[in-house]
Parts: C-alpha cells; structure tokens; sequence
C-alpha cells in the first residue's frame, strides 16, 4: 500500500465470477467475486494450492480460456480505463500481447515447436506495433538480447527444440514483454524449472520491472518465491481471495487460518529435528459445484464455528493495508465481533 | 539429409530382395499350370513343349534370377529407350517378363492400363484430400456443431459403406434412373474438343466421387483428430495470448503442427493409388491396374501376378521412405543424420 498510495491502480478488477458449465448441466465456480488492484511497478503475488482459481481469475481477464465451457459471469476489470471484460473480440487482441503480457508455466509447450523461436518473437512486434520484417527481427534480436540469450542474432532461426528449459522460458518472457506491456502475469513460471534456473529467470524478472516499471501479477504455489519477491500478496482459497496483504505484513501476521497453515506446511532450514514430519492441513480443497455461502475453509478449519458454516465472510480490514475474510480474530483468539 | 536417403535406399535393398524372393515363391509353389485353360484335345507333349517355350523347363533359382535380371536390368532399360529414343546394346534380344495369357511383355500391359487409373484413382485420391483437409478442420474447430456431426455422419458411412454398394447404388440412382452419367467406362474414348472432354468428365464422375468418398471419409477423421489434438496446446494458449487473431492462430499454428501425420499418412497411400481400386474398377469397367491383377489372379498368369505385386512392394518402399523425409521437412524436431 505504501508506495502505490494515491496513485490510481494500472489494473483493477472488481467482483470478477467465472464458472465452468460441465457435462450433465452442472456449474463449477471457479472464480467468485475476486477484486484487486495493481499499481504501476507493483508486484502481486497471487498464491493459493492447485485449483484455488489463481490462473482462471487471470485467464479470464484476457478471455483466454476455453469459451465454453468457460463464462465469465460478472464482473468488471479495468486497464486505463476499460472494462477488459466488455471488450469485442477484435478490441480485445489489441489488448493481448500489447498491454498484458503472459508468461505460462511450461516453456517445454508453451512455444509452437514447428515455427522458429524468431517467427514467433516478431510475430507480436508486427501485429502491434507494425514493425517490417527486418525491423522486427532487429528488435526480436534485441528482446532475446535482454533476457541473457547469447549469440541472439543466430538464435533467432532456431526452432524451440534447441533451446534448454530455462532457455525457452526465457525466450517466453522475451515474447510477453516484446510490446512493453503495462502488465504483466506470470502463471507459475518458474514451476517446471530446477532451482538455479528458477533463481535466474527470478532475477532476470525483478531486473525488468526495475528497468521498464511494469506491474507483475505472480501466480505461485511456492511461497517462499513470493516472500523474496512480491510488494503484496493476495492468497486464494476456493475461487476466492481469503487474505490480502503487504508482503512483511503477510509473514509476520498472518490472520487467516488457511495461511496460517501454509506457512505451517513450508519445511524449516533450522530448528525443528530432522525427523519431524512437516505439518499439513487435513480434508481436501472444496469441489466448487456450488456458489460458496459459507466459508470454504471451513470444513477444514480447527477454528471453524457455527457462523463460518452459515455465512461467507467478505475481506476486511483488521491493519493498514490487511484484509482477511474470516469470522475468528487469529490475534485475539476468539469470534470476531459481527 | 543426403545421408539419411542413401542409407535409407540402401537398406531398401535386402527388403526388396526378400520380398520379391517370398512374392517369386509363393505364387511358383501355387498349383497351377499355364497350359491348364487349353482345350483337353492337345496332346500332353506339345504341353510339355508349351509349358518348355515358357521357360518352366528350368530350375525354380533360374527362374527367379532371370526374372529378376528382367525386372530390374532388361525392363528399365527398355523404358529408357522408349523415353529417349535410343538403343543401348541389343534391345531385340533381351528377354522380357511376358504374360502367360496374352504372351505380350507385361511391362507394356501395365503402361497400357495406368492412364485410366491414375486418372479415375488418382483424380478420386485428390479429390478425397481437398475435401477432406477442409472438413477436418471446421469439424474440429467447431467439435460437436451441427457441421461436425453432419461430418461424423457422412464419413461414418464413407468409411463403413463398402466402394461396391456405393457405386452400385450411383450406377442406379444416375444412370439408371436420372440416365445423366454412363455406367462403363469408355477407355478407347479421346479427349479432342470441349465436347469430348465432357463426355470424359461425365464417365469419370461415378467412379471418381465413389473412391472420393472413401478417401475423403478416412483423411478427415484423421485430420479432425490432429486438428484437435492440437487446438487444446499450450502454445496455442500463448499465440492467443499473443493477440493473434483466430484466423492466424489455426491456419499458421495449429495447421502446421496437425498435418504432420496428415502428409505422412496421404504418402503413405499413395501406393494404393497406383495399385487402382480392383472393386470401383470391376463395378464401372474402368480397365486400369486393379482390372488387370484381377483377371491376372483369375487366369493364374503367374508372371503378370508376380510382376504387379512386386512393382507395388517397390512403390510401398519408396513412398515409405518419401513419408519419413516429408515428415523430417515438415517437423524441425525430427532431424535425420
């Protein structure tokens, strides 16, 4: 919140739902009523386990997902002022590629294996920024350039195959960012990458924000990439977002009881044995079938009452900058007042 | 590359070689006898001397290196000279694989039949692509829309309904019936003016759209298939990213990546093009390849047997090998050192 205080957000999505129509007539809401917003240079990290709707909420942002069985229900998610979600189709790929950028979490298909790394970096420079062909591949071999690819130039007529992982990716992040985009998400992008590579292309990421300003939503599971690198955190829980915080905040109190276990869950470099089993939170995520009326958590909560069964809480402040939903004060130890 | 073909066509070698040695056996150790069909009349010496003036008199591995100099040595030598006019050694005196049936060198019997299939087989092979590449593709584009399921439908029977009914059921519905198309295939007929050439169209369209039916019923399941399998890529997620417009995202994208196995498996029936459909020729007496290996079996005129379905082995060899480099050029993953 500090630094991004009274300035108006690059990105701001207000009470977005997206569902799933499955076979037989049923619905999976995957996304219910996410808000958040982005400032410019900001990076959010976005966390919560597999299925929590991390990806679908920013999926939806850009309509990239399959559409059916996709719908976004409602909602509002404005970039400089328009609603992306109104946008026409042809409006809409102005916006892809141009403004948002995307980078996905496996390199390994995530680039066309039959088209050469150069045809598919110029293709965004022609489309958006109407570069000729010689032109286009200067500034392609430039972008390769940036994102530590040696030899650049005679890179460009090779095909994804030639490339290692960390290589591909970042090849991948060339490609999202050729357009200088104002926003940039990154779905898990370090996920299929082994760890010096993951510190590498972490590094090579905080390096561009610095140098061009963009904000970053950071899609991850692993939250302790989160803690070295976010501004501020928003953990999802079920389709929704159960706490949001800055970063430090986030760590050093956590409210929600789901983060709260989280944090539990992640191993320990000292203290604790080296026998001790690391702590996990029992049951299973929620299955989404039906629109939440209660706390998602709370069948898995050791803090659950009776009004977390009966009613769902919405996010609210409890510090500066600090929201949480949930009925159970985590300080105090007791029910939240209603 | 270059490395890759030679090595390849190396190894063509002992393949054919043991084909053409099974082929060559096999239809020797068949029961036959080539004086069989002659009147019982003919006394069994002048059989003798018939089945000797054959070149039967010798031993079974003559035989087959004979026919194997006169496949591989003597015949292409013959087909060089009738493409270039020249004469390379004594042309008079080299001996040919002749018919048992019609003593003509079975070469020329071949040359005679291929125009018509290539024409009526050939023609209903591209047909069959053309329509079916399109088809594919809408039909995975839109999966499940009233144009896939007309498509499943159609080619549900294309592909189940044999080439035997098909072309009866047209022989009544257009020349029975309607009387706008012939039922037989005129093969003596020229193509000279505008006029003629349509009364070509007309008795080629039967036999031309039944064969397209059947192709095209098999390429498009296959094509709707890759198209599929590819449309749910990840990278297809990222050129939409891209802001690629959809047009762009099937035809350059995903269309690449989805005929791979498409052009593999249009090479790889080529073959079948020049071995002629046997039942659609049968049923609309188009007197191509597949006429001519039909009555070749009927009338056990072993050489002319033997010579077809080795010349069909050769094809299958050599459109195998085209399929594989197709597929090398076509997939930047697959380099062949």
């Amino acid at each position: 919140m500090s630094r991004a205080a009274g300035r108006s957000p690059v990105l701001s999505v207000r009470e977005l739902c997206t569902r799933f129509r499955i076979q037989g007539g049923g619905l999976v809401h995957a996304v219910n009523g996410i808000s958040f917003d982005l400032h410019a240079g900001e990076l959010l990290g976005v966390v919560g386990e597999s299925g929590s709707g991390k990806s679908v909420t920013m999926l939806s942002l850009l309509k990239l997902l399959p559409m059916p069985p996709a719908e976004i229900a409602s909602g509002q998610a404005l970039l400089d002022g328009e609603d992306l979600l109104a946008l026409n189709p042809a409006r809409l790929r102005h916006v892809r590629g141009a403004k948002v950028g995307f980078i996905f979490q496996d390199p390994m298909a995530s680039l066309n294996p039959v088209l050469s790394v150069g045809y598919q970096l110029t293709e965004p420079l022609r489309l958006h920024l109407g570069l000729g062909r010689r032109a286009a591949r200067r500034r392609a071999a430039a972008l390769l350039e940036g994102v530590g690819i040696p030899a650049a130039e005679s890179r460009l007529g090779d095909f994804p195959h030639q490339f290692s992982g960390g290589m591909r990716q970042r090849v991948m992040i060339a490609m999202a960012l050729a357009c200088d985009p104002k926003v940039l998400i990154a779905d898990e992008p370090t996920t299929a990458l082994d760890a010096t590579i993951q510190a590498q292309i972490l590094d090579l990421l905080q390096r561009l924000r610095r140098e061009r300003g963009m904000a970053i939503v950071w899609i991850t599971h692993d939250l302790g990439v989160v803690a070295g690198l976010a501004d501020r955190v928003m953990v999802m829980y079920g389709g929704q977002a159960v706490e949001r915080a800055d970063v430090r905040s986030l760590y050093a109190r956590p409210q929600h009881p789901y983060t709260r276990s989280l944090l539990r869950a992640l191993p320990k470099l000292e203290g604790g044995s080296s026998g001790e089993r690391l702590a996990s939170i029992p049951g299973q995520p929620p299955t989404l079938v039906q629109a939440p009326d209660a706390c998602s958590f709370a069948p898995r909560c050791a803090h659950a009452f009776a009004r977390c069964r009966a009613e769902n809480p919405a996010l609210a402040p409890v510090t500066e900058g600090h929201e949480v939903a949930c009925w159970y004060d985590a300080d105090a130890g007791v029910p939240r007042a209603a | 590359m270059t490395h890759y073909i030679i090595r390849r066509l190396l190894f063509a070698v002992p393949t054919l070689i043991a084909i053409s040695f099974i082929l060559f056996a096999l239809l020797d150790l068949a029961p036959n006898d080539p004086t069989g069909q002659l009147p019982l009349t003919i006394p069994a010496e002048a059989r003798e001397q018939i089945r000797e003036s054959l070149g039967l008199g010798e031993a079974f591995h003559i035989r087959y290196a004979k026919w194997m100099e006169q496949f591989f040595v003597n015949e292409p030598l013959n087909l060089i000279e009738r493409a270039f006019g020249v004469e390379i050694g004594a042309s008079e005196e080299r001996l040919r694989v002749r018919s048992w049936a019609t003593r003509s060198p079975v070469v020329d019997l071949i040359i005679e039949r291929l125009p018509q299939t290539l024409w009526v087989v050939g023609l209903s092979y591209l047909i069959g692509i053309l329509i079916a590449i399109p088809i594919g593709i809408v039909s995975a584009y839109r999966q499940y829309s009233w144009f896939d399921q007309l498509g499943t439908f159609v080619s549900m029977i294309g592909f189940s309904v044999p080439t035997f009914f098909t072309g009866l059921l047209a022989i009544i519905v257009f020349s029975v019936t309607l009387q706008w198309l012939p039922s037989i295939y005129d093969t003596t007929h020229r193509v000279t003016d505008l006029s003629s050439f349509w009364v070509q169209i007309k008795q080629m369209a039967m036999p031309v759209m039944v064969l397209a039916l059947f192709n095209a019923a098999q390429i498009s399941r296959f094509m709707r298939a890759a198209v599929l399998d590819n449309l749910t890529q990840d990278y297809v997620r990222t050129a939409r990213a891209k802001g690629l417009r959809e047009r762009i995202v099937l035809f350059i994208h995903v269309l690449r990546n989805s005929l791979i196995p498409v052009v593999t498996l249009i090479a790889l029936g080529i073959p079948t093009v020049f071995g002629g459909a046997i039942i659609t020729e049968k049923i609309f007496r188009v007197n191509g390849i597949g006429e001519l290996l039909i009555t070749a079996i009927q009338g056990a005129d072993i050489p002319l047997v033997q010579t077809l379905s080795f010349l069909f082995a050769v094809l299958i060899v050599i459109f195998n090998l085209i399929a594989d480099v197709l597929y090398g050029i076509l997939d930047p993953r697959i380099r062949y050192g």
